[in-house]
């Protein structure tokens, strides 16, 4: 946990499981019943259940979050479904990013709109942070979810250092 | 920079995408000639004026999709998924372009 300036504190997540699943509707909505999320988010939206989280990153795809019990829950639901389960646990690095000054520390390397009414509290996307793909998701107001590649992890929270030492004389902000 | 929309997540900017040149292009089977094979490979419309053409949305949901871009403007008319007609098919036919 890294106060990276005044209002933003950056936070490397301890490793957890993570897995991508490709499928069609009956997959997805499979996987989520196996987390105990009743229905499918919409595109750019995430789900909660007993089970754990779903983020629904692509039209044919969902980036799951389970807790717990693992992955025997899901490989069950999904057996009898055409689906591609993939762990990626091992690729990713997860942080959070939280702060007043978090939005506008994200705005600076990447092309999204942060406000809250074009990125919602509950919305997650791929996108990139400067050069770097990045799973970007909005877990609160002020907080924000990100997962990295793991060899991209060095270069990304040394740019996300970079942008908070010099955030402090910057006059734009995201517009709340 | 291009603003693309993408079918599935919306408006998003170019640096999102991978560009995957003109669309409609199919694949004859191997039975073609190597003339034919090679217009499938090499041989582009490089359209003046609106070219369909492929864009991935790479930094983001991945898909594939098709897009209708003025060569000459830079300006989109049309984004639509894989497997649909070209939107402005008929019309393009009309004025025998
Ligand atoms: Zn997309």
């Amino acid at each position: 946990m890294v106060e990276i300036t005044e209002g933003c504190v950056l936070s490397r997540l301890p490793a957890s499981t993570r897995l991508i699943l490709q499928g069609r509707q009956p997959a997805l909505q499979a996987a989520c019943g196996a987390l105990g999320v009743e229905t499918v988010p919409e595109m750019l939206c995430t789900a909660e259940g007993a089970g754990g989280h779903a983020l629904r990153v692509g039209p044919f795809e969902l980036a799951l979050q389970p807790t717990g019990d693992g992955l025997a829950p899901l490989e069950a639901a999904l057996a009898s479904v055409p689906h591609s389960l993939v762990e990626v646990s091992n690729r990713n690095v997860s942080y959070t990013l939280q702060g007043w000054q978090a939005a506008d520390i994200l705005a600076a390397l990447c092309p999204l709109d942060f406000s809250l009414a074009a990125f919602p509290v509950g919305m997650a996307t791929r996108s990139i942070l400067d050069k770097a793909g990045a799973l970007i998701w909005r877990t609160a107001d002020q907080t924000f979810h990100i997962e990295v590649w793991r060899s991209f992890a060095p270069y990304v929270e040394g740019q996300l250092h970079e942008v908070a030492k010099s955030i402090s004389y910057n006059i734009l902000t995201v517009q709340h | 920079m291009l603003l693309i929309e993408c079918p599935y997540c919306g408006p998003r900017a170019e640096i999102e995408f991978s560009y995957g040149g003109e669309a409609h292009i199919d694949r004859p089977g191997p039975e073609v000639s190597e003339e034919e094979w090679a217009s499938f490979l090499y041989l582009r419309e490089n359209t003046k004026g609106v070219l369909a053409e492929r864009w991935r949305h790479a930094h983001g949901c991945g898909r594939f999709f098709n897009a209708l871009r003025d060569t000459r403007t830079d300006e989109f008319k049309a984004f639509y998924e894989m497997g649909e007609k070209r939107p402005d098919a008929e019309k393009k036919e009309g004025e025998g372009a």
